[in-house]
């Protein structure tokens, strides 16, 4: 009798322990399962227009954003890419130098107490929020460019840059730090034994070794870049065209989801552009962070 | 030492190693300085629009008086829900991925989902949370819809440093467990989980600085330009500091620069201080680890 209780009760600890584990796998792929999820439900929302009646070839080639015409909506989503582009592009021009700069003075020169600090302010900057960085181009950053270019406005190509610069460094200098890191130190030693100086190990030792993984954090600062959206919505004007200068006013294809989509019906062929936008924002940031984690799982192997 | 430095080339090298040395940490300054500069601002014209009333009240006067406690309850409501979904299940993913996983194309799969969860664009997080939650389970723009669109954004942070946390729970521990015939389950939920709750703890505070911070997210799935009433279940809309700072900050005319400063600084404050605490808890148990 007593054998039989315990044989059902190891049977209700090993079903129990059953039904636990299936639990923990289920999370376990629950990240996939939200990654196709994304997928589906942007594309669903997408689809209709997409693959009805959507002119592709305007779409990616035509700067005419013009979705709320009465006599003729069109669709060009050139100018808002461009804006995007032309962000992001200058932003790296700023974030790259010093991202990295900063990842190899964190990384090679400073030590203890102040590598430790250096380490917690980069996380702290990492931590605003990008509303907050958008007020801060609003009312900081604006008025500063005004004043330097004489300009009339300072919402535009710069102020944008210059606030995803700073919030894309932070992803740069940490990905770049464990790059650096990764080097073993024989490299340096050997290299120190030779008589090089540490700048000397740094440029022809450790940026050659360190390649794949300065590249992930690049690659890694540009998809924030590119995904950023508050700080851009704020910080660079409405201007819906093809720049010509830093100092034009533009709207990146995140923005013009942001400010676009609490105005449109639901259902309409301007509602759908805005997701078919964001499935293509999706697309862009899926391939840069596929080809940053391949970049960084080089580093690691080794 | 001195014989070397005496020769031409020593003292060459001597020399722009220093250069190098000053340039990397001029820029590493140049990165640092315009934060702290702006953060000292912000501070400044903040501070003197913070009070008990501002705190407390509720916008006046088409938004251009009285205060932000709607928003500071909002926030917490979105904070409260996010995190309650995305705790257990990052918690449990990071628990699958070091305990039961094995090394293979599943783990490598789920690896690629995370990294990528974590970049895709957070409006297009929004888009998915109108898509999913708004529309197809017809949660309406609700606390609800905007939490879970938020949790789903922020599992990567639960998820990466539970699975550190984890990582650092020597192998023996397991090993004695198993060794006095304890099942993986039994081992994890008395030997794994206890030893690794600190670091558990710093994750879900990470995820609750990004919550509280992010705005795309929530734009359309839940927060509100102006309520009057606070909310009363999930099932209502919120309003939330960051929603309500770029609504002081674009949309409504006339507004006291303080009372913008103001919103700010409460945002900032509340974010980099939970991030802090993060930072604090995190860099205690890396020097009071006893193995």
């Amino acid at each position: 009798m007593a054998k039989g209780w315990s044989k059902t009760r190891a049977q209700v600890e090993r079903a129990k322990e059953r039904v636990i584990e299936l639990a923990i796998a289920a999370c376990g792929i629950s990240a996939v399962v939200f990654v196709f999820a994304i997928i589906y439900f942007v594309f669903r929302e997408a689809a209709p227009l997409l693959f009805g009646g959507l002119d592709i070839g305007q779409f990616l080639g035509s700067p005419e954003w013009y979705p709320d015409s009465v006599s003729n909506k069109r669709y060009g989503a050139l100018a808002l890419i461009a804006g995007t582009l032309s962000v992001t592009v200058l932003a790296m021009a700023i974030a790259v130098p010093f991202g990295l700069g900063a990842a190899i003075y964190v990384s090679e020169f400073s030590h203890g107490r102040t590598k430790e600090a250096l380490k917690v302010v980069i996380e702290l900057l990492a931590g605003v929020p990008s509303v907050v960085w958008g007020f801060i181009g609003l009312v900081v950053i604006n008025p500063i460019i005004i004043d330097v270019f004489n300009t009339a406005v300072g919402l535009n190509v710069l102020n944008g840059a210059f606030l995803l610069g700073l919030m894309s460094v932070p992803i740069m200098v940490s990905i770049g730090e464990d790059a650096l890191k990764a080097v073993p130190d024989t490299y340096r030693e050997a290299a120190e034994a030779m008589g090089a100086t540490k700048w000397q190990v740094t440029w022809r030792v450790l940026l050659p070794a360190a390649r794949n993984g300065l590249l992930a954090a690049v690659l890694l600062g540009v998809g924030r870049a590119v995904g950023e959206t508050m700080a851009v919505l704020m910080a660079t004007g409405h201007a819906v065209h093809i720049p010509t200068s830093p100092l034009d006013s533009v709207r990146t294809m995140t923005a013009t989801i942001a400010a676009e989509l609490g105005e449109t019906a639901k259902g309409s062929d301007h509602y759908r552009i805005l997701f078919v936008l964001g499935a293509l924002l999706f697309a862009i940031t899926f391939v840069v962070n596929l080809v940053a984690d391949v970049a960084i799982r080089g580093v690691r192997k080794r | 030492m001195a014989v070397f430095d005496s020769s031409d080339g020593a003292r060459r090298r001597h020399f722009t190693q220093s250069i190098a040395r000053s340039v990397f940490a001029g820029m590493t300054i140049l990165l640092i300085l315009p934060v702290v500069a702006i953060i000292g601002l912000l501070v400044v014209r903040g501070a003197p629009a913070l009070s008990a009333e501002f705190l407390f009240s509720a916008p006046m006067r088409g938004m251009t008086a009285g205060g932000i406690w709607p928003a500071i309850v909002g926030t917490m409501w979105l904070v409260g829900v996010s995190l309650a979904v995305a705790a257990p299940i990052g918690v449990l993913a990071a628990v699958y991925l070091n305990e039961y996983a094995r090394d293979g194309w599943i783990t490598r799969i789920v690896h690629l989902a995370i990294v990528n969860l974590a970049g895709v664009p957070s409006i297009v997080h929004a888009l998915f949370g109108v898509g999913a939650f708004v529309l197809f389970l017809s949660l309406g723009t609700s606390i609800l819809s905007a939490s879970l669109t938020l949790a789903i954004m922020t599992l990567p942070v639960i998820i990466a440093s539970t699975k550190e946390a984890l990582a650092a729970v020597p192998m023996p521990f397991r090993e004695a467990c198993w060794n006095v015939g304890a099942t993986r389950w039994q081992t994890i939920r008395h030997v794994v989980l206890p030893n690794s709750v600190a670091g558990i703890l710093t994750g879900v505070i990470l995820q609750v600085s990004r919550a509280a911070g992010e705005t795309a997210p929530i734009l359309f799935t839940g927060a509100a330009f102006f309520l009057p009433h606070l909310p009363q279940s999930v099932n209502d809309q919120c309003m939330a500091l960051s929603m309500h700072l770029f609504t002081l900050s674009t949309q409504v005319p006339n507004v006291p620069p303080q009372m913008t400063y103001g919103t700010a600084l409460v945002l900032l404050g509340l974010v980099l201080t939970v991030n802090a605490t993060s930072i604090v808890i995190r860099s205690r148990l890396r020097r009071k680890r006893r193995w």
